[in-house]
């Protein structure tokens, strides 16, 4: 049994307009020391994805179907009280900006102390010394006089670290971390990335990385998902997917970037952009913007306005794609003609 | 004729570098008071009342030239200046010392009068395509408005037409004209903030961070845009940006910025082969590539230093691994090296490194 098992999650926004669906058809699996990401434009779902796992999406949006199984417990239907036990403790989260998720009115170690005596009976003087053993360990210089510093008084780098501190109090089994490192600049980027590695990989923990960045999904993590407008529509392992992306959006996405071109040269652009969640075009949503909606003798393919592509297994990946499911259709056939 | 060409000849590089130079910054320091007015800046110390200072040195001494034609990218992290460099040169502050000179003429002392013709000459493109454009403008009245600043003696069709036209150069639908920013999405904003700035005809232009706020697969769109504009209008670009990538493809030449000097200025292949300056190093060794598994990145020690209580000597030396007593105490100068490359190390400087 995996630690993480999330089975065709769905969540959707009741909004005045109507029904919006945010994420349908998310699968997947976490081992423990795993580390998985998720990577999307704004307005993909990566963050909804993130925030159903602690079931922390808030109204009007909320989970329609599906499970998500931690260590067989299913949490979207657990009770408050239960998931409490589970969040932060267990599994714990990092966002993206840390002014916003450290109290501004209470010192680090207050903060850090708060937390262990939420979910542990421990005095707080050995709470204290659990908040210095874990600033150690990310690397702060001179932890003790930052337990009664504010958040104000620290640099976005700085911050960063105590989140990540303040994540691995409790030694919980899965950390999420959503665009940790987007807030700050690259060399301090390079750092906390590398930090979060090397605890991951010291404490055995799994990691969910949700960030729009291939550079970071492709030396950070295992396996990857690929989310467009609320679906997953690529995942498999990381380095497969960026050395042989089959999804056309997920080539698109690699090819944009500057250091697939050469210098000087036009960039591969993806014409148009996302959809809005509430206009999704008929079909694979992907469609208007997809450069392979022809077959190969220069015919339309029907499928691709009008039917939501289905998963198919091609290698160790799976795509939603009737480009690539028609490719593979086409292979078997030759095969069984031979 | 021939006497001329020869006094050019002898004239040391500096003056050689200038013939061609569009744009010349030359000791350009800005400093932001953090005081307050004159009564918030009195403080009681040992028993009398004295007036106490703080600021924010910006940019401490950049010298930097840019050609005609060229695209020079200013590479750096938040808090290094670069912005504050595109909007002094654009004489939306005023440098605290310093001078700069765009065709020759200095432009810095100017008044907003006889700032006019040259705002003509250079636009800019701003960060937060969200923030930039107007909510209560209609895009066709945002893309007039310089136009008539500009051209007041142009009629009516004229300015029409030529909205029409620079919709068309940056492929927007002239059906967007009715509509406001709001409606539309970052990078189609962007689009019509670039196409503002074109509007004009301007032969310079400094983009501030233009696709930062952007997704991935706009971005490749918007920084196509900006190169097709380049080729088909000959423009010079002044580029600031702290995404490496972008400026390996972008720029032509590039000037790396920590902590408000410039600490190595390089073309793009020199720069990105053989980096000099250890920051340089570090930086690029910072980028997350797509294509190797376990990245050998240097790792700096400690954080970016604020720029209220500089350093002495090498702003970079509380970082700097290759740092001795001389960088503590020494502030290095720009040294032209044998490919043209210029580096402010002493570690560079002696051989060290």
């Amino acid at each position: 049994m995996a630690l993480l098992e999330v089975s065709q999650l769905d969540v959707r926004f009741a909004l005045r307009q109507g029904e919006v669906r945010a994420l349908r058809d998310v699968n997947f699996t976490l081992e423990r020391g795993e580390r998985l990401g998720i990577v999307g434009e704004s307005g993909a779902g990566k963050s909804v994805a993130a925030f159903s796992l602690l079931n922390l999406i808030a109204k009007p949006g909320f989970i329609a179907g599906g499970s998500i199984k931690f260590e067989g417990q299913t949490l979207n239907t657990m009770s408050e009280r239960g998931l409490r036990k589970i969040r932060g403790n267990r599994i714990s989260m990092i966002f993206q900006d840390p002014m916003m998720t450290l109290n501004p009115v209470l010192s680090i170690g207050e903060q850090m102390v708060e937390c262990l005596k939420a979910h542990r009976r421990i005095s707080t003087k050995e709470a204290r010394a659990i908040a210095l053993d874990k600033l150690q360990q990310v690397q702060i210089p001179s932890p003790e006089t930052r337990l009664d510093q504010y958040p104000h008084e620290l640099s976005g780098g700085m911050r960063q670290r105590i989140i990540i501190a303040i994540a691995l109090l409790l030694d919980p089994d899965i950390i999420i971390a959503d665009e940790p490192t987007t807030a700050l600049d690259v060399t301090i980027q390079a750092e906390i990335m590398a930090l979060l590695l090397e605890l991951c990989e010291q404490h055995n923990v799994g990691l969910i990385l949700i960030t729009h960045d291939l550079g970071v999904v492709s030396q950070v993590t295992q396996r990857m998902l690929v989310m467009y407008a609320g679906r997953v529509i690529e995942q498999g392992l990381t380095r497969e997917i960026i050395n042989d992306p089959q999804h056309p959006y997920t080539q698109g996405l690699i090819n944009a970037l500057p250091q697939m071109a050469t210098p000087g040269e036009k960039l591969n652009q993806i014409r148009g952009s996302m959809p809005s969640l509430s206009n999704l075009p008929s079909g694979c949503a992907f469609h208007p913007r997809c450069d392979f909606i022809n077959r190969a003798d220069g015919q339309p393919r029907p499928a691709c306005t009008q039917q939501v592509p289905e998963f198919v297994e091609s290698g160790n990946c799976r795509v939603a794609c009737h480009m690539v499911a028609e490719m593979l259709e086409d292979r078997r056939l030759k095969e069984e003609t031979q | 004729m021939s006497a001329q060409v020869e006094t050019r000849h002898a004239a040391p590089t500096q003056n050689e570098e200038s013939s061609e130079s569009l744009l010349q910054i030359r000791g350009l320091k800005k400093r932001f008071s953090l005081s307050g007015d004159f009564l918030e800046q009195l403080r009681f110390k040992g028993g009398k009342l004295v007036r106490h200072q703080e600021h924010v040195h910006a940019i401490n001494g950049v010298n930097l030239d840019i050609k005609r034609g060229e695209a020079l990218c200013v590479v750096g992290e938040s808090g290094c200046g670069k912005s504050t460099v595109a909007r002094t040169v654009m004489g939306l502050l005023t440098p605290t010392e310093g001078e700069i000179r765009y065709d020759g003429q200095r432009i810095d002392n100017l008044s907003s009068r006889q700032l006019l013709p040259y705002r003509k000459r250079m636009q800019m493109i701003f960060q937060n395509p969200y923030a930039s454009l107007n909510p209560r403008m209609t895009i066709q009245q945002t893309l007039e408005e310089p136009l008539r600043l500009h051209h007041p003696d142009w009629n009516r069709e004229k300015i029409l037409d030529k909205v029409q036209d620079v919709m068309g150069s940056v492929g927007i639908d002239p059906d967007w004209g009715k509509r406001f920013g709001h409606e539309f999405s970052g990078g189609q904003r962007q689009r019509i903030a670039i196409a503002r700035a074109l509007a004009v005809d301007p032969e310079f232009i400094v983009a501030d961070e233009p696709i930062s706020a952007l997704d991935v697969s706009i971005q490749a769109q918007v920084l196509n845009l900006l190169m097709e504009a380049q080729q088909a209008r000959n423009l010079t670009y002044l580029f600031i940006t702290h995404d490496l990538a972008v400026v390996e493809h972008f720029g032509t030449r590039v000037a790396v910025m920590y902590l408000g000097t410039v600490c190595e200025v390089a073309t793009t292949a020199t720069l990105f082969a053989k980096p000099r300056h250890p920051y340089t190093q570090a930086l690029l060794s910072a980028i997350p590539r797509l294509k190797d598994d376990r990245p050998q990145h240097i790792r700096l020690t400690g954080e970016v230093p604020t720029p209220v209580n500089l350093p002495s000597g090498c702003v970079f030396h509380g970082r700097c691994p290759y740092a001795n007593a001389r960088c503590h105490q020494e502030i290095p100068t720009l040294q032209t090296q044998d490919d043209g490359t210029r580096v402010a190390c002493h570690a560079v400087e002696e051989g060290r490194l």
